[in-house]
């Protein structure tokens, strides 16, 4: 079974936000609403660095512990996608979230959040796949077409790249071997490898996928 | 179940110094390499650009901040340059574990505590037994002001344990389909009950803050526990209007309950007052001082109601009997008997006993 997951390359990343705007599109995400956004530190300094960034599908996910309703599940691809019917927009996930991915809309006018909105890994939610519901909800569901979340898809660089652990893993090794270093796969240690979050080793702790 | 644990400590030791903990945090960032230090060639100090800026033409585009790592974004919602934000496994096991377990101890030990005192040495009787004479105790505006605080406590204490203990309690009873519409009310009615709750403790705040300074006497009515173990027919250390236990009662509800209530409208507005990690810290402060509040609150309602004889008319009927005002506020009996204090007693005192 694969183990689908996000590897954003900063060496490649260029801050185009093409990702960014897929994704907006693909999925007609609201206004005021960023499931995928490209994070740039350093900017115009020595050793500036552009990471995509959305919902890392984490395989102990916080946001799921959490949840006082308890409205997160995985899929069997390790994709972590949550029900907006059982949601109550309450932020917890927010402030456990290593990665800033859960957005709520305003609902109302003191701030107060609707329900949660985040990256679907383009896989939907609970309804029936690639129905009007899940569309209005979570939008399209491309995982179920066979095809991988567009972000990746679309990104010129090949920075951003979707898939199975083992595989990203493995072209992301043959990258690094080739130019001779690498800064890391942002994220994934503290996403994929709880027990060695401190330290990022491709091809270590991921025997459980 | 031990590192989960330890993952809580970087939050406690962030509420308890009150800063972050740089080094478990530059761990956790983990993945990649920490951004390297500019390096500046001499002479083009004001040519090269620097995360500070030097001119007032500058735009700080790279914000340091000491508990995350923030870069620049281009959309328009700064919140969102947060890359990392490692103290949410901290926040985590503070509200799986941490506040979970002090929740349900909290209570556990109260109620224990208390049905303990009852069956040991059973309810406290008024001595010499109902006079039925009344003394005027507290004012209509009085009791409005109590019960509307207290009517809003329970309201907000039980939609707030609603979500502590919904998850592992009420969903496996209800179902997800059921409990999502309760704890959608729950959240409602917690938000909108904080409204009546800090009306209710800002006029207490100002109706009895004079009857509640801490005085001398109370450190003998502590020393002495209030009487409560002392044999039958000693007098209870003396007392004024409230005694020691219900002076630190009023300082806990008024006290706790605007750090509760700020806390909570901090949340209540997310982002808008303070970042995510202020928001972390906020609802953990909620939590604990809630909880000391409920447990405080569970011994309030046992004394005021099946725990003393007599107690409830205070507070039911704004009298109470003169035997049980002299047993147990006899300085304050002896005030208004004498009409000191600008509360001279209401003369609706002569109903006969028998």
């Amino acid at each position: 079974m694969a183990r689908m997951t996000f590897l954003c390359d900063s060496e490649r990343c260029i801050e185009c936000n093409a990702c960014v705007t897929a994704c907006k599109n693909e999925h007609e995400v609201p206004w005021g609403i960023n499931r995928r956004r490209v994070i740039t530190l350093q900017d115009g300094l020595p050793g500036e660095r552009s990471i995509s960034m959305a919902c890392m599908h984490c395989t102990d996910a916080p946001c799921a512990a959490v949840c006082p309703v308890d409205c997160f599940y995985p899929t069997a691809d390790g994709v972590v996608l949550h029900s907006k019917d059982l949601c109550i927009g309450c932020g917890y996930c927010f402030y456990a979230c290593p990665f800033g991915a859960p957005q709520y809309p305003q609902a109302t006018n003191f701030g107060g959040r609707g329900k949660m909105d985040k990256c679907t890994y383009c896989s939907g939610g609970p309804e029936v796949d690639n129905g009007v519901d899940e569309y209005i909800k979570y939008g399209t569901n491309r995982l179920a077409e066979g095809k991988l979340p567009l972000c990746a898809e679309m990104c010129s660089t090949r920075a951003l790249m979707a898939g199975d652990q083992e595989v990203l893993a493995d072209i992301y090794k043959e990258r690094v071997v080739r130019r001779g270093y690498g800064s890391g796969a942002w994220g994934w240690s503290v996403a994929y490898a709880m027990e060695q979050r401190d330290t990022f080793t491709p091809g270590v702790g991921f025997e459980e996928s | 179940m031990l590192p989960k644990l330890l993952r809580a400590l970087p939050l406690l030791a962030a509420l308890t110094f009150g800063g972050p903990l740089l080094a478990q945090i530059e761990a956790d960032v983990g993945g990649g390499e920490a951004p390297t230090s500019n390096f500046v060639s001499p002479g083009l100090e004001s040519r090269t650009p620097s995360a500070e800026p030097i001119s007032p033409d500058d735009v700080q585009l790279f914000q340091p901040y000491e508990d995350q790592l923030v870069g620049r974004v281009s959309i328009p919602n700064d919140s969102l340059g947060v890359l990392v934000q490692p103290d949410g496994r901290a926040w985590r096991a503070f509200r799986i574990q941490w506040g979970f377990w002090i929740t349900t101890g909290a209570i556990l030990v109260t109620v224990a505590a208390l049905a303990a005192l009852y069956l040991l040495a059973g309810r406290i009787r008024i001595e010499h037994g109902r006079s039925g004479r009344w003394v005027p105790r507290f004012s209509g505006f009085e009791r409005l002001v109590h019960w509307t605080t207290a009517t809003s406590f329970v309201v907000l204490a039980l939609t707030g344990l609603v979500f502590v203990f919904g998850r592992y309690l009420l969903i496996p009873i209800l179902g997800h389909a059921r409990f999502t519409p309760l704890a959608e009310l729950s959240k409602d009615l917690h938000n909108w009950s904080s409204l009546a709750f800090v009306l209710g403790i800002l006029a207490m705040l100002v109706l009895w803050v004079r009857d509640n300074i801490p005085e001398r006497a109370d450190i003998v009515w502590l020393r002495q526990m209030g009487g409560m173990f002392s044999k039958p027919g000693t007098p209870h250390p003396e007392t004024g209007r409230f005694n020691a236990g219900q002076k630190g009662i009023f300082w806990i509800v008024v006290l706790g309950g605007l750090v509760v209530a700020l806390s909570g409208y901090v949340l209540m507005t997310p982002l808008a007052l303070t970042g995510i990690m202020g928001m972390q810290i906020a609802h953990a402060i909620h939590l604990l001082v809630a909880v000391l509040m409920i447990a405080v609150i569970i011994a309030h309602i046992y004394l005021g109601s099946l725990g003393m004889e007599g107690a409830f008319d205070a507070m039911g009927r704004g009298e109470v009997d003169e035997n049980w005002a002299k047993e147990h506020h006899s300085g304050w009996y002896e005030a208004q008997v004498r009409g000191r204090g600008g509360r001279k007693p209401r003369g609706r005192s002569a109903a006969p006993a028998e």
